[in-house]
């Protein structure tokens, strides 16, 4: 019996090392950093922010995840329902660096996540208030997978714990056909606006033990132009 | 000791891509839904946000003792008129099932009062309203955008403050209120 059980069992794992190489080195689901809204001929709105936690106004999770909530006395989303999710509140910058406004991000993990395709999603939505323009809402999922597969995992896997490099990446995958979050104008010059924007992350360092340490990102929003 | 050698990289193999694929990986929970039906009004729901115990944040300029301890809310000018609150939002079985934000804010034209409801297992939901109450200290507004569960939606939310008459000692000094009615979007044919 033993005689076909060491076999077996080293051809599992051999099986298993294939399945994970595979998955991980898949050319086909290489990070995807060129914007859809690049080419754009519209006005295209840029807004900035501090991707780490430690620079936001606030960041709240279950209090048990990597990155610790921030300020430490904020209320944590404990109940089972909110548990996978985290909340952000952010000052926006503009493309000059000049405070723009204020930003809300609610991240929840997406059951419609799937390792075998690439996917590790997150369903996010923006509550985006920018003074004296008018208000904005994004609904967007985003896709961890390049994030993860090129800082993660090698932060793991680095003997020091953390990640150090250059990496750009869009992680908006949709819901718009060419993965693109989907924008509502509430009020002011974006009221009764329906367009298209995206979520670059631009990171340079990251720990196992805090996270993201510097990310920035930036949400380009396309600004349609008016009809004549 | 070859063939079962291979057949144990098959099996695993197997295995695991049906596992990745049948197994979910998150599986958010989700609360029943407390919906009424009412008679051309649409699918009614109540939402609310205790006081002060479901709130997370006050956003909002000079506060003497910020909310949550340690937020350092931005000095700069433009963040005056602005109040930005973050809350846990519970259904009517007074359960928590999402978080919500409120934006008060002041622009040139017009004062906005918006909120954004995330409830993970079922969507999001953008209602903007008039910053002015009615005679009744209600504010009504419209559904702007919606996803997942709340895509395709038409509909109004109602904000009201019910203060807290128990008179017991732990009481909440009360609950901000949101009645919304949804219906679907009407499609041509």
């Amino acid at each position: 019996m033993i005689r076909y059980l060491l076999p077996l069992f080293a051809g599992m794992v051999v099986g298993l090392l294939l399945l994970f190489g595979f998955l991980y080195y898949n050319p086909m689901l290489a990070a995807n950093n060129l914007s859809p809204i690049a080419v754009t001929e519209n006005e295209v709105v840029r807004l900035n922010y501090s991707a780490v936690a430690q620079d936001a106004l606030i960041y709240t999770n279950d209090g048990e995840s990597q990155i610790a909530p921030n300020p430490a006395k904020v209320q944590q989303l404990w109940e089972a329902p909110v548990r996978l999710t985290t909340a952000m509140a952010t000052v926006l910058t503009d493309g000059r660096g000049q405070v723009a406004g204020i930003g809300v991000k609610f991240s929840s993990r997406s059951d419609k996540t799937s390792i075998l395709h690439g996917k590790v999603l997150v369903d996010s939505v923006w509550h985006i208030y920018l003074p004296g323009r008018g208000s904005l809402f994004i609904e967007q999922s985003e896709n961890y997978w390049s994030y993860i597969r090129d800082i993660v995992v090698p932060a793991r896997w680095s003997s020091g714990d953390n990640w150090r490099g250059s990496w750009l990446g869009n992680i908006t995958a949709g819901p718009g056909a060419l993965g693109t979050a989907a924008v509502t104008g509430g009020s002011g010059q974006f009221e009764y606006m329906i367009t298209e924007g995206v979520e670059l992350f631009s990171a340079k360092a990251y720990s196992v033990e805090q996270g993201p340490v510097a990310m920035t990102s930036e949400l380009a929003i396309e600004i349609p132009r008016l009809k004549d | 000791m070859i063939k079962t050698f291979v057949l144990g990289i098959f099996l695993s193999i197997a295995v695991s891509v049906a596992a990745l694929y049948y197994v979910p990986l998150v599986n958010q929970v989700r609360e029943n839904s407390m919906i009424t039906v009412i008679p051309n009004v649409g699918n009614t729901e109540v939402f609310h946000a205790y006081v002060p115990t479901d709130r997370i944040m006050i956003g909002a300029p000079r506060q003497s003792s910020p909310l949550p301890a340690g937020l350092n809310w931005p000095d700069d000018e433009r963040f005056s008129g602005i109040r930005a609150e973050l809350f846990k939002i519970r259904n009517a079985n007074d359960s928590v099932i999402g978080v919500a934000s409120r934006i008060a804010g002041t622009n040139e034209n017009d004062d906005i009062v918006e909120w954004v409801l995330h409830i993970p297992a079922r969507g999001s939901v953008y209602m903007t309203m008039r910053a002015v109450a009615d005679d009744g200290g209600y504010r009504t507004g419209d559904l702007r955008a919606g996803t997942d569960e709340f895509s395709g939606l038409l509909g109004k939310v109602i904000e009201r403050w019910v203060a807290d008459v128990s008179g017991a000692e732990d009481a909440p000094e009360g609950r901000i209120e949101l009645i919304t009615a949804f219906v679907a979007a009407q499609e041509e044919l």
